[in-house]
């Protein structure tokens, strides 16, 4: 019997020559991830346990990302705990404002992540780096203060849910729309425990920045892990970052045995989804787009570690060309990093963003967690790219958010009510 | 360890904005936490809540973030165990490294009803409803994690990794 990808890569890490699922491994951590949240947890919690000094200060990487530029008092006491933990271990990757990005779109872009590599990050997105055929998953503080002392983490090798994607999605239909659909399909403990390995011709024709926002949402199907094979686009992606990084010069490529064993195989034909948006209060409690035309919206939030990177400001912004946002809605960018801005910048993509009347933010998560930079009033609904849309998520308990791709969210900004592209006169064909 | 208080419940997919909302993470101090524990589901939590108590709830409790502030609050409030059909994967690590008794046990949750007294043995693996004179058994922890619960948590086992280096 063969090994899937992530049994191979975790084989690895453990320095074992095969794992199977169930199996508990110490595996070795090539990253350690916190932010402005979970860090100051796991900082007391590893002075409170009497650690004085971390693994490898080149393996960890503190971004403050959540709550920053400083929202608040308190917000600002919670980052100068990170701060000054980064500068007392001289921690090489800690990104102050003007160089942080929110962290799963930063950490990649930097070149961090390289095929092969263990993560794990004390923020529930990190498996969205399985899109560069790495194993990353979300754990606590407790366990990202362990893993600075020890550059090891416990993990329970999990099964493996296979999806193999046929067909080749309409126009409109995004990466995005694939995982909204998916976790529509199995529920949102549908792949509890599992690794999702994504598969199939529809999967190989998906840009990089789709892949990331599939794997991105892995965590909202329950999943420990989302991963998608090798190819000729991840080695392009890898080879465009910054010299000497890590994706550039470390890394090993494992690929999933024909004859490996999966805990459930499901075929999805991608011809038929639809541009899909998820209703209140749950991702997988999904819908057409083209269904909801009643729904009217206040706010649109295009942006965040699902959809923030250039290629998704790029599909937002082939609608909102030389339209403007609804009278009655408010648009708010969230781009991923200063270097998505500033490619937005050098290509007309903000130009044409403000133009049409939306609010361009700095890299922050901000409103995405309702944390601050456009939080919802009672009553008040937003269509948002992000990844949760649970009660009070963007704000008050009163309020809703329908998920959607960067397509359906900028029709709906035009339209003030949620719509697809088509609806709001959009040219076919988009930015692929 | 035996724990016997009142069951609050709840359904299924109980997430951690609502476990803890994300309007009150600017801070880690446990009892401020603890001020804010379930608001977003059930406001009245906090006011009804008594040293000892009990959440029931369905599958997949915990769902979405990482934070470990949605344990911490749990535990904080008073409550002393949570028992649920399951658990979402982030928060049952996190709930055994912060120290929060948490229990499998599908039956048990079924037939709860708010209010009801339960009893919790974590070492006979039994979930007694006391209101209703049944009990159930509880799933088992897997051998290794069970060795964290006894040497006092994560932390704890990885001092004795690291030995003298980090330490
Ligand atoms: S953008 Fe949203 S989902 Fe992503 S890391 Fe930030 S708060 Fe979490």
């Amino acid at each position: 019997m063969g090994s899937t990808i992530t049994e191979k890569i975790l084989a690895r890490a453990s320095g074992l020559d095969e794992v199977k699922p169930g199996q508990i491994i110490e595996a070795r951590v090539d990253l350690v991830l916190a932010n402005d949240i979970t860090a100051p947890l796991g900082i007391a919690e590893f002075e409170k346990a009497g650690f004085s000094k971390v693994f490898d200060p080149a393996r960890i990487a503190l971004v403050p990302d959540h709550f920053t530029p400083n929202k608040d008092i308190k917000a600002a006491g919670q980052a100068k705990k990170v701060r000054e933990f980064a500068r007392k271990h001289q921690i090489v990757n800690y990104f102050e404002v003007g160089r942080v990005g929110i962290e799963h779109v930063l950490l990649p872009d930097a070149g961090m992540v390289a095929p092969g590599d263990v993560v794990i990050g004390a923020d529930s997105h990190t498996c969205t780096y399985g899109a560069v055929a790495a194993f990353s998953t979300g754990v606590g503080s407790t366990d990202f203060a362990a893993a600075m002392a020890w550059g090891h983490v416990w993990l329970r090798v999990p099964e493996t849910f296979k999806f193999v994607y046929s067909g080749t999605p309409s126009p409109w239909v995004t990466g995005k729309d694939l995982m909204l659909h998916t976790i529509g399909l199995i529920g949102v403990d549908g792949a509890l425990y599992q690794a999702m390995e994504f598969t199939g011709p529809a999967i190989e024709a998906l840009s990089m920045d789709e892949r990331f926002s599939m794997c991105n949402m892995a965590i909202e199907a329950g999943g420990k892990s989302g991963i998608v094979g090798f190819d000729e686009k991840t080695t392009r992606y890898l080879q465009s970052r910054p010299d000497g990084s890590r994706a550039r010069t470390a890394g090993q490529v494992f690929a999933s045995d024909r004859d490996a064993e999966y805990s459930r195989v499901l075929e999805i034909d991608a011809a038929a989804v639809q541009p899909t948006v998820s209703k209140p209060h749950l991702p997988s409690n999904t819908a057409a787009a083209a269904d909801c035309a009643d729904i009217t919206v206040d706010q649109v939030v295009i942006g965040s570690c699902t959809n923030g990177r250039l290629h998704d400001l790029h599909q937002a912004a082939s609608i909102l060309a030389g339209r403007k946002v609804h009278p009655d809605v408010r648009c708010i960018i969230l781009p991923g990093t200063q270097d998505v801005c500033l490619e937005a910048i050098a290509d007309g993509t903000m130009q044409t963003l403000i133009e049409a009347g939306c609010a361009f933010s700095t890299p922050t998560c901000g409103a995405c967690l309702g944390g601050h930079m456009g939080v919802l009033a009672e009553g008040e609904r937003a269509v948002a790219t992000t990844n949760r849309n649970f009660v009070g998520r963007m704000g008050h308990t009163g309020s809703e958010v329908y998920l959607a791709s960067p397509y359906v969210a900028a029709a709906s900004a035009i339209a003030g009510h949620i719509a697809t592209p088509e609806e709001v006169g959009a040219a076919k064909g988009g930015s692929r | 360890m035996i724990f016997e208080g009142k069951a609050h419940t709840y359904g299924r997919d109980v997430d951690t904005d609502v476990i803890i909302p994300a309007r009150y993470l600017t801070t880690n101090d446990p009892d401020e936490l603890a001020k804010h524990a379930m608001e977003d589901i059930d406001a009245e939590f906090v006011a009804r809540v008594r040293p000892g108590d009990v959440i029931v709830a369905g599958e997949n409790f915990g769902c979405g973030s990482s934070r470990e502030h949605a344990p911490v609050a749990i535990r904080a409030s008073g409550v002393a165990v949570v028992v649920a059909a399951s658990f979402a994967r982030i928060f049952y690590r996190n709930a055994i490294n912060t120290g929060l008794p948490i229990v499998v046990c599908a039956d048990a949750v079924t037939d709860a009803e708010n209010g009801d007294v339960m009893r919790v043995d974590l070492s006979a693996g039994t979930v007694e409803n006391v209101t209703k004179g049944k009990t159930y058994r509880s799933e088992a922890f897997p051998p290794f994690m069970q060795e964290l619960i006894d040497r006092g948590g994560l932390l704890e086992y990885v001092k004795s990794r690291v030995g003298g280096e980090g330490a």
